[in-house]
């Protein structure tokens, strides 16, 4: 199966790899995925008091398209509100990176890794953790 | 050095030069029908089929009546257990074979359980190999068929054969062994082994795809199979269907080459295949899968643990390998070869099997080494399994959310 040039282009110069400060109040992680199956995702964002990404960080244990998947995700993040990154949609991941059928799971958990990293952040700074449904992979 | 480099010689080979150009005659000037008796076109294409039949004949010690060519190992698989079973089914109906067999003979098992036969599915242990005080115990008085492979697709391991076809003997039982991956690479003597029926393909030793034989013992014991294709009762009543000629004189000439240079070659690949695992070894939690001292001269398979394999062989973009991984199908299943080792479904992800080759150099498997090292790496470095393993984190401890 080929790629895509813009799975590749992630893949070759992922975005944003590394790690924040998981014990500040500040930061959010969200880690998804299990070893045995064959993806992990690790993304984390940095707020600021306006509940606006600052930063997003990832690193991510999978295939080329669950790397590039994660390195968009945090490209997306950066600027956004909290509230307008749970918007993010699996979909348009798939659609921005042309993922095949079968590549579709890498995106859904890229979106379970905002989702859980904007929760994580939520829990710790008083509010409610948002509802999820359940995922869907 | 041309790249990409090809390291994938478990799952086909290039053709050897010599074999297309013994080929190409068949193509054109003697094309004729094998099974033509009355004219010169006939004659011409059968005398190439005679000829082939000595030479794959003689690679492993068989007379050449003994031979049916087939499409490949598979039909030759196929035919060999549904075959066996239809022959034999009144004298009894179990069978047994491994888990880890290739799905050929694991699939056709299951087509004759449909019919009526009880399979046992032998485990093998950590390394790969049967155990054969399991083996003695599975044998009942309907045992007909034991189907054991010779060297493993997936790891290289070779199994006790001769050991496996005594016993099987002893119960009076035939045994069969899917050869595909030894044949042409290590000794391989039906008789010496004591193998009754054997399926293998050219396109695993340099020859062309799309052709395949089945050896069937014809003394002590003479063994039949019912032919699976009704026809022209071609290959002694047992494989109907015009012969491919140019095929058969193909793999025919890929029998003799590897006859003729097998020693030599074994050494030199081993030799290079040891570099490759004892080079690679060295990066940090990296495991070498399967039986290392009853191993194929050309295969090392090995996990890189905390990095995935399909997501590895994307950096390893000038090496054409394949990993146990099947991050790509349906089903998220890792390889069962590896699982059946007891290998864990992360470390099963994070193989790689490197197989080499007739056509494999030094400078290619140096480069290979290189960049495999720096993809492990860069990948590592990626990995947030990788970063809590540093950080002293047992993987083992965190509930993970599978998906």
């Amino acid at each position: 199966m080929a790629y895509s040039e813009k799975v590749i282009d992630h893949y070759t110069h992922p975005r944003n790899v590394g790690t924040l400060d998981k014990s500040s109040t500040a930061v959010g992680t969200g880690l998804v995925g299990a070893p045995e199956c064959g993806d992990v995702m690790r993304l984390q964002i940095q707020v600021d008091e306006n509940h606006v990404i600052t930063d997003a960080k990832f690193k991510t244990f999978g295939c080329g398209s669950a790397i590039a998947s994660s390195s968009l995700a945090t490209e997306w993040l950066k600027g956004k509100s909290i509230d307008d990154a749970m918007k993010i949609d699996n979909m348009d991941i798939v659609e921005e990176l042309a993922l095949p059928p079968v590549k579709i799971h890498c995106s859904v958990l890229a979106e379970d890794a905002i989702k859980a990293a904007i929760n994580d952040y939520r829990v710790k700074n008083g509010m409610e953790a948002l509802e999820l449904p359940k995922s869907h992979h | 050095m041309n790249l990409p480099i090809y390291l994938d010689n478990n799952a086909t080979t290039p053709m050897d030069p010599r074999v297309l150009e013994a080929m190409l005659p068949y193509f054109n000037a003697k094309f004729g029908n094998a099974a033509s008796r009355n004219h010169a076109f006939g004659w011409a294409a059968e005398e190439g089929v005679d000829y082939a039949r000595e030479q794959v004949a003689k690679l492993i010690g068989a007379n050449e009546k003994e031979i049916i060519f087939t499409s490949g190992a598979t039909e030759s698989d196929n035919l060999a257990i549904k075959g066996v079973f239809e022959m034999y089914k009144d004298k009894g109906n179990h069978i047994i074979t491994c888990v880890t067999e290739h799905k050929a003979v694991l699939d056709a098992c299951k087509h004759v359980e449909k019919l009526g036969a009880e399979v046992t599915y032998l485990p093998v242990k950590s390394d790969g190999l049967i155990d054969l005080t399991a083996l003695e115990a599975a044998f009942t008085e309907k045992t007909i068929l034991v189907s054991i492979m010779y060297g493993n697709n997936e790891i290289g391991v070779i199994q006790p054969i001769k050991e496996i076809a005594a016993m099987t003997h002893k119960h009076g039982a035939l045994f069969m062994t899917d050869a595909t991956q030894a044949v042409g690479k290590i000794p391989v003597d039906v008789n010496a082994d004591g193998i009754d029926l054997m399926a293998f393909s050219a396109h695993k030793m340099y020859g062309p795809k799309g052709v395949g034989a089945l050896y069937v013992r014809r003394k002590n014991p003479r063994v039949k199979v019912t032919a699976q294709m009704d026809g022209g009762g071609h290959e002694r009543g047992m494989r109907s269907g015009t012969l491919n000629v140019p095929g058969i004189v193909g793999l025919g000439k890929a029998c003799e080459l590897c006859r003729l240079e097998m020693d030599s070659e074994a050494k030199r690949l081993s030799a290079l295949r040891d570099k490759l695992q004892t080079s690679l070894t060295v990066l940090e939690e990296s495991y070498v899968n399967g039986n290392t001292e009853h191993r194929l001269p050309h295969v090392a398979n090995i996990s890189f643990k905390y990095v995935e394999g399909e997501g590895l062989m994307m950096a390893m973009k000038d090496l054409a390998v394949s990993s146990g991984s099947a991050c790509t199908s349906a089903s998220l299943e890792p390889s069962y070869v590896l699982k059946s080792l007891g290998l864990s479904d992360d470390l099963a992800h994070s193989s790689i099997r490197f197989g080499l080759g007739r056509f494999t150099t030094e400078e290619e498997v140096d480069f290979a080494i290189e960049q495999t090292k720096k993809a492990v790496n860069h990948l590592r470095d990626l990995s947030p399994l990788w970063e809590m393993f540093k950080e002293g984190i047992d993987l083992d401890k965190i509930e993970w959310a599978e998906h």
